[in-house]
């Protein structure tokens, strides 16, 4: 890396199905202006803006156009990226490479859905091929039913396993303000009367549907070493966007989550990611997915990590604490999503997630994006400089 | 660091309703990576593909295109959605980063494929305002040509000249397809599209894609004995709400153009650059925009285009590829601008090459409604 990036500010709004009180570019600016009091910084001090959504979601276009007065972009450079689920991470990514690259000390990464506005699955459906596989697209939930039921087998999990990730993420949900499902559950039992999606997928195993935005201030070492906030240092991200056709029978592909994290952990010197990273905010669309993702990412090993859900293991007072801040299950609006991953870990890092802070005092967090055709994005980030 | 481009590659722009978008992509990576040496396993870190999910007509048209680009492989990828010139910036940005050693860089757009780009372009629009009163890109693109008119005194003749001109260069371009000669009457008297613009003086929609080969200095070095060197940078937003902008003062060019220079250490644009390449997706734009860069008084620039000072034998060549006019496709377009002006610098633009051996070149894309977001790069020859 050509200079060392820090996240200096973090801003997120709050989360919830609907958000009639707000257009998307009063949305975006409920974020920025959160992130630039949260950093300390005018927005004049932005030296850039990279935005992103999901495309088609809202039936818009070009947004960036018409947001930019809404969050100070105008007479401002900036880039519009777009990587579907991926692109809140992918965000991060960009940030990152600008204030690296040298050519500016301060940039806004934001990230941003307002799904009531369009219509997720007509644009979803629009993901598969025309020719190949259009006429059996029906969103999300299918895919994750079968991944499910795929992860159910290999690992010889009961169905009780979504549950138990159900379960921790509504504790830890309930813990984090701007989570948009705080649910009050209790028990696996609760969980398990939820109705079937599709078996063995329960509608509490899934993600809503959440309209909100999230942006970070990331700044040059130079900048951030005079910044009020203590900052949160950029060890390395990396991109996998290698998928094409996910579903290849019955197994699914995870090749984009091993190949990116066996990169990222390989160049940085992780031999042992559980012991050696304190943090994950994982992007777990279902809670199927967290599992196989888990082991996927070179966390646990294979058709282990529904036994250490079981144990507990997941939870923010323990080791390593998986999604304290409740996860894509309990908040989604999609072009943010990834990029809250990046944003929860850092405000661990920092020590400032009230109360949702893990117990244990952590040093290296790792966050990931998921999406496209089972894409991923990997962040790891550090509470020191080394 | 330096950052170097070492190949690129474009379709021949035109109508293709037998090749999918990413098809088009192909082609063209396959070609510039044939010119780089590269092969498509391991030869490069990152990919940046530009294309438009609403164009395409699928969310995450990047999945087709990086496919096709070598993505599945495992580089990086990361899509752009705004003009192309905007992802050859991001390019140049992760090369800078250390993040990339090479990166491919791809753009792509399928206009033709499309029943009705207006409507694409209304949702371009703000929804409590803009968008309700039914405007495309090309009405708001004549309220700026009619206020430029009315501000400095111009004529609809001095931007059926800018056609005149573009068209004539774009016959000698192998990879345009709407090159001609036509006269001031016949320009003003094709259709009217919204006054003042008319069919001729609009970028004609078309389908292409376009590729280049960014790599750090050594890694340039090796790949080319002629690399063209990225040498600034600049980007910039204006005002969404037309009513907010003095439509006749193209801020956000001169800020890109300001930061774009100010890196590469030009400070008299007008005489240390050799050669333009604008993005005039309307006729009236390309004097409006080469006001905006600074290139002479504003008001100025048709009298400088009536002079022939912007021919390729003229004192500050403009478009000698012949322009947007002859037919390049939205996404492709800001890239294409580098790919032409990178010709130059190589001194292989064959017939639209100019007299003089052009040392620098400024490269310059744009999108949103009357130009709102900009663009610009500048370009050394590196040899």
């Amino acid at each position: 890396m050509a200079r060392r990036v820090a996240i200096v500010g973090i801003g997120q709004t709050y989360h919830r199905s609907k958000r009639p009180d707000v257009n998307i570019g009063e949305l975006s600016a409920e974020a920025v202006r959160a992130a630039l009091e949260d950093a300390e910084v005018s927005a004049n001090e932005i030296g850039a803006y990279v935005t992103g959504n999901m495309e088609l979601f809202e039936g818009r276009y070009a947004q960036d156009m018409w947001q930019a007065d809404y969050i100070g972009a105008v007479g401002k450079p900036g880039i519009r990226v777009t990587t579907g689920g991926t692109t809140g991470g992918t965000l991060a990514s960009v940030a990152f490479e600008y204030v690296a690259s040298g050519v500016y000390d301060m940039v806004m990464a934001l990230g941003f859905e307002k799904q009531s506005e369009g219509d997720t699955r007509a644009g979803l459906k629009t993901v598969a091929d025309p020719l190949w596989s259009r006429w059996y697209t029906t969103g999300a939930i299918g895919y994750f039913a079968s991944q499910a039921r795929f992860y159910m087998k290999q690992a010889g999990a009961p169905e009780e396993a979504g549950s138990m990730v159900r379960l921790r993420l509504a504790k830890h949900a309930a813990l984090n303000p701007h989570a948009h499902l705080r649910l009050d559950l209790q028990s696996v039992e609760q969980i398990m009367e939820s109705p079937y999606l599709i078996p063995p997928l329960r509608q509490m195993d899934m993600c809503p549907t959440s309209e909100g935005a999230c942006a970070i201030v990331v700044a040059s070492e130079e900048k951030a070493s005079k910044m009020a906030r203590k900052p949160v240092w950029v060890k390395d991200w990396i991109s996998v966007h290698k998928e094409v056709v996910y579903i290849r029978g019955e197994r699914h592909s995870v090749a984009d989550l091993e190949m990116a994290a066996g990169k990222l952990f390989q160049r940085n010197g992780i031999t042992r990611p559980m012991e050696e990273i304190c943090v994950a905010e994982i992007y777990g669309p279902c809670t199927w997915a967290e599992l196989e993702w888990l082991e996927a990412y070179g966390f646990c090993e294979k058709g282990q990590a529904w036994r250490l859900e079981e144990k507990g293991q997941f939870y923010l007072d323990r080791e390593f604490p998986v999604n304290p801040s409740g996860g894509v299950v309990c908040t989604n609006p999609i072009g943010a999503t990834a990029l809250i991953r990046v944003a929860e870990v850092a405000l661990q890092l920092r020590g400032g997630a009230g109360n949702h802070q893990i117990a244990r005092r952590p040093t290296v967090g790792f966050s990931s994006a998921w999406g496209g055709s089972g894409w991923t994005v990997a962040h790891l980030l550090s509470a020191t400089k080394d | 660091m330096r950052v170097g481009i070492v190949a690129v590659a474009q379709n021949r722009f035109g109508d293709y309703p037998e090749w999918r978008p990413h098809e088009l992509t192909y082609l063209v990576v396959e070609d510039v990576l044939k010119k780089a040496g590269l092969p498509f396993r391991d030869g490069y870190d990152d990919i940046v593909t530009c294309s438009s999910d609403h164009w395409d007509g699928k969310t995450l048209s990047d999945i087709e295109h990086g496919e096709v680009a070598g993505a599945h492989l495992g580089p990086g990828e990361t899509k752009v959605s705004l003009d192309g010139a905007n992802a050859v910036l991001l390019g140049y940005i992760k090369v800078l980063s250390g993040h990339a050693d090479v990166v491919l860089v791809t753009a792509a757009c399928k206009e033709n494929q499309v029943m009705d780009p207006s409507v694409i372009e209304n949702f371009g629009f703000d929804v409590p305002y803009h968008q309700l009163l039914g405007l495309d890109f090309t009405q708001a693109a004549a309220l700026q040509a009619t206020s430029y008119m009315h501000k400095f005194g111009l004529k609809r003749e001095d931007f059926a000249e800018v056609a005149v001109k573009g068209l004539k260069n774009a016959k000698d371009n192998p990879y345009f397809f709407n090159g001609g000669d036509m006269t001031v009457e016949e320009v003003l008297g094709s259709q009217m599209l919204s006054y003042p613009i008319t069919s001729v003086e609009r970028r004609p929609f078309c389908d292409g894609a376009c590729a280049l080969i960014l790599a750090k200095e050594e890694r340039a070095r090796e790949l080319t004995d002629r690399p063209v060197w990225i040498r600034g940078v600049g980007s910039c937003y204006d005002h969404h709400n037309l009513g907010d902008r003095d439509l006749t003062e193209p801020a956000a060019l001169f800020r890109a153009a300001q930061d774009a220079c100010g890196m590469a250490g030009l400070k008299a644009p007008d005489k240390e650059i050799d050669v333009f390449e604008i993005s005039e997706h309307y006729s009236y734009q390309l004097l409006l925009w080469m006001e905006g860069l600074g290139l002479c008084a504003r008001g100025e620039a048709a009298k400088l285009l009536r002079a022939g000072e912007l021919d390729r034998g003229g004192r500050m060549p403009v478009n000698p590829s012949g322009g947007l006019l002859g037919g390049v496709p939205r996404y492709v377009a800001g890239a294409n601008r580098v790919i032409e002006a990178f010709y130059q610098l190589r001194g292989e633009a064959e017939g639209r090459a100019m007299p003089r051996e052009p040392r620098v070149a400024l490269a310059h894309g744009t999108y949103g409604p009357a130009g709102q977001h900009h663009c610009v790069i500048i370009l050394e020859r590196g040899f």
